[in-house]
């Protein structure tokens, strides 16, 4: 007896069921993110013919789990920690302290002294340690033979700054000492190395503990630069910098730390990346393009959802990556709706949102922009500490809002 | 002790003959090298005094307090011992023959001030802590409650026109060096009234001759030495007093500083303000060599007991009268301790027991430690110290009132302040057409 078994693969219907999990209301971003990526069931029928009898499978494809940005980057590092040996995270208060955002919590107990390393408060110093750390592959990378197996063969650093703002006492190793090497070297010494901390403005933490370090670390070729904005970009992103044979520097946000989304069961396989260098479409729309990175993301989506009621259809665009930019997506998209509006937290003179409006100018897109590109951007002045001169420094909904309205001409 | 109340009318008295007879001897002002023994007359008034303290407990202080504050005001500085000598640490020295002496002499006005001084210190980080917790106080806000001693001990050491810099735990400098309670707790809540307007928080305050709080460890080091240079450039006879932490003591900017300021011979005093912790790293995890008053290599330091106020205070005298001789920089390690954790959102205690502090808070405390001495050497009376404990919560509720009433900074303000001297200019807000302006 023949048995023919023909799979039939059908995405039958979305059915929308209540989340298992309840998703908490009151935060505005996974309020409005729970709204239009609410938990979908994809039911697959599978249709198996033995003997001319049809047997129906349903199975239920995709159930999603809430995790946390931080502690999507602390299962990110925990499994890139266990896959490769080489790959080891030292910085300030990594270790016994669990991490100064606990973003570690967990790892030194699991890792040792060995792999997860505490260091004293001098950033100069173990940043420098950390890219020599990576420099282990010259001596092998000369040997013509099995070069791919001699560039597995320095170790892998994570360096830590408690945040951005201290790399400044260490940017000459990141630039020059990680940054341009590869190319001074013509490919002899590759630096496979990943620089992460919290970037950007926090609460009343004021002036020297708040500026966003994105567009000075975008400027330098050599560098690879991305800036998560929920839980599946940090998870996938940092796998992917460490898995990156070239210097990453990874932006997070301490804001965005606490802050819980919902990821599939894809998204928490071990070997899930993002790719560097890739855009996502969060939202589609067609009547103008919002470009942003890291937290402004979700205040694009809040200010989408509030235009969406007037009738204005956003396409949300989050960079996910600094350097290199993901210039097609943008064409592509602002050659769809005609109008664009760049949302970032750093200064506006030189920034990202300077960078885009440009490339814009330069390219394709330009012919088909209905009105000037605009930036909302942070204020430009040095962060001020009391709350009502903070609040009034970043960008807010509603200064994305009235930009929208001001480039549609409404 | 009998229970029955204590006839105040003939106590006082009895004060007013004694106070009489005492003003004629003219005591004060007198240096001693020995410790001074109190003449008969005191010592009846001292007795007084016990009893009057004795029956407050049994009598109820109500009625007693009277007595004692007619004892208090009768009992002025003609009859509290006005100095003493007392014997303190020897320093460890490196690269020094001689160190700082071996005694301090104290005078009750001195001895006053300080007390006073600390307790404000205290009072007010133990507000800011309250504050915080009720999130009026938000961002970061690092305490120093347990290091009052070297705040003011150093300013003792040294006068208003020299210079001083520090890190971030700074609201007990800010203090020493001018500011007013008011104004600091006005900052930490960011409101108009502080000291920096509200733009700069609990890092960020400045006075005259002090150069902040900064946020960046280590950072501060070269910036002193820079004010050194200044004072060696226009020959004013000031010098800079430079504060940094164990923490910072392994940052690679200040070994530069230290080469720098020694080959230039700056006025600049190095002060390492052991609290034994960075952040949640104790100086075993942190640093190869903990003896952090040599670091200096080539630099003369010395170590002090951070936790005595007259310790610091002979030390700071010593380095400066070093420094002002022109033979270059100093360098101090104060052995000190924080109660609370690195800053408010650090529990302090996953890297260090609870005994650990209980013991230093019981055995080291910087304001029981002026406390004990200047009560047994009959320098001040308990009632005294208490009035001034009173004062000073009084002082910190009114800022505290004021800090938490005063309104915000005026949106007006927020782009003012970019530069010195200056033309005032737009400045780019949010969107391109939210334009504000800066003015000086």
């Amino acid at each position: 007896m023949e048995a023919t078994v023909a799979l039939d693969l059908q995405c039958c219907r979305n059915v929308l069921v209540p989340f298992p999990r309840s998703v908490p209301r009151h935060h505005p971003v996974s309020e409005f993110y729970g709204q239009f990526l609410r938990p979908q069931v994809l039911v697959f029928a599978l249709t198996l013919t033995v003997d001319k009898v049809q047997v129906w499978i349903l199975s239920e494809c995709v159930s999603l789990f809430q995790v946390n940005v931080r502690d999507a980057l602390n299962q990110a590092m925990d499994e890139e920690l266990e896959r490769d040996e080489r790959v080891f995270l030292l910085g300030e208060e990594v270790a016994q302290y669990d991490g100064a955002y606990k973003v570690s919590r967990g790892l030194w107990k699991k890792y040792g002294d060995k792999r997860i390393i505490d260091t004293p408060i001098t950033e100069m110093g173990f940043a420098g340690i950390a890219v020599g750390a990576a420099f282990m592959t010259a001596s092998c990378a000369w040997a013509l033979s099995s070069i791919m197996l001699c560039f597995q063969a320095g170790l892998r650093p994570i360096c830590e700054f408690m945040t951005w703002n201290f790399s400044m006492q260490a940017i000459d190793q990141v630039i020059n000492s990680a940054a341009k090497t590869y190319y001074m070297s013509a490919g002899a010494q590759p630096v496979p190395i990943v620089f992460r901390g919290p970037n950007g403005s926090s609460a009343g933490v004021a002036a020297q503990h708040s500026q966003c370090f994105a567009a000075w670390y975008g400027h330098c070729p050599g560098l690879k630069v991305v800036s998560p904005w929920n839980s599946e970009d940090a998870r996938g992103l940092l796998k992917a910098a460490i898995r990156d044979d070239n210097p990453v520097v990874f932006l997070e946000n301490e804001l965005m730390y606490g802050v819980p989304f919902d990821l599939s069961e894809d998204v928490l396989q071990k070997d899930f990346v993002v790719p560097i260098g890739k855009a996502k479409v969060e939202r589609r729309g067609t009547h103008i393009t919002l470009v942003s990175h890291s937290r402004c993301v979700g205040f694009c989506l809040d200010a989408a959802s509030v235009l969406a009621k007037e009738g204005v259809e956003c396409e949300v665009v989050n960079l996910r990556t600094i350097r290199p930019l993901d210039v097609d997506t943008i064409e592509a998209s602002v050659m769809k709706t005609g109008h664009l509006v760049t949302v970032e937290g750093g200064w506006p003179q030189y920034g990202v949102g300077a960078e885009i409006c440009a490339r814009v100018m330069e390219g394709p897109a330009f012919n088909y922009l209905d009105a000037p590109a605009v930036r909302v951007t942070g204020v430009d002045i040095p962060m001020p500490y009391a709350k009502i001169l903070e609040d009034h420094s970043v960008p807010q909904i509603k200064d994305i809002i009235f930009s929208v309205k001001k480039v549609l001409n409404m | 002790m009998s229970s029955s109340a204590v006839d105040v009318d003939l106590v006082g008295n009895v004060i007013l003959v004694a106070f009489c007879f005492d003003r004629q001897e003219g005591r004060r002002g007198k240096p001693s090298a020995d410790r001074w023994r109190p003449n008969s007359m005191q010592k009846m008034l001292t007795i007084i005094s016990n009893v009057l303290r004795g029956s407050a407990r049994s009598n109820g202080a109500q009625v007693v307090s009277e007595a004692a504050s007619l004892v208090v005001a009768s009992r002025s500085y003609a009859d509290f011992t006005p100095e003493a000598t007392f014997d303190i640490k020897k320093v460890d020295l490196h690269r020094l023959e001689e160190g700082p002496p071996l005694t301090a002499t104290l005078t009750r006005e001195e001895g006053l001030k300080y007390y006073r001084t600390m307790q404000t210190i205290r009072r007010m980080e133990l507000k800011a802590d309250q504050l915080y917790k009720q999130k009026i106080i938000r961002g970061f806000c690092h305490l120093y409650d347990g290091q009052e001693a070297c705040a003011v001990g150093i300013e003792g050491g040294i006068t208003l026109s020299d210079h001083l810099i520090t890190a971030y735990r700074a609201h007990g400098y800010t203090l020493t060096r001018g500011g007013t309670v008011r104004e600091i707790m006005a900052e930490l809540t960011g409101r108009r009234g502080g000291i920096a307007k509200g733009k700069g928080g609990s890092m960020h305050m400045y006075t005259k001759n002090f150069y902040g709080g900064n946020g960046i460890v280590g950072a501060q080091v070269p910036l002193g030495a820079g004010v050194a240079l200044a004072c060696k450039y226009l020959g004013n006879d000031q010098l800079c007093v430079s504060l940094y932490g164990d923490g910072a003591a392994n940052q690679g900017q200040i070994f530069e500083t230290y080469n720098m300021s020694s080959l230039w011979k700056l006025p600049i005093i190095f002060i390492c303000e052991n609290n034994q912790y960075a952040m949640g790293t104790s100086v075993e995890r942190s640093a190869a060599s903990t003896e952090y008053y040599k670091r200096g290599d080539y630099i003369p330091g010395i170590r002090v007991d951070g936790m005595d106020v007259l310790c610091v205070r002979e030390a700071t005298k010593f380095a400066a009268a070093h420094c002002r001789s022109g033979k270059g920089p100093i360098l101090m390690e104060l052995q000190t301790y924080r109660y609370h954790g690195h800053s408010m959102s650090d529990p302090g205690v996953s890297y260090r027991t609870r005994e650990e502090i209980q013991e230093v808070r019981s055995k080291s405390d910087p304001i029981s430690m002026l406390k004990d001495r200047m009560l047994s050497n009959n320098m001040a009376s308990i009632e005294e110290l208490k009035e001034i404990d009173i004062a000073v919560r009084k002082e910190i509720e009114d800022a505290a009132q004021f800090a938490t009433t005063d309104p915000e900074p005026p949106l007006d303000d927020l782009c003012s302040h970019i530069f010195a001297n200056d033309q005032p200019f737009e400045v780019r807000g949010a969107t391109p057409w939210t334009k504000l302006t800066s003015t000086s």
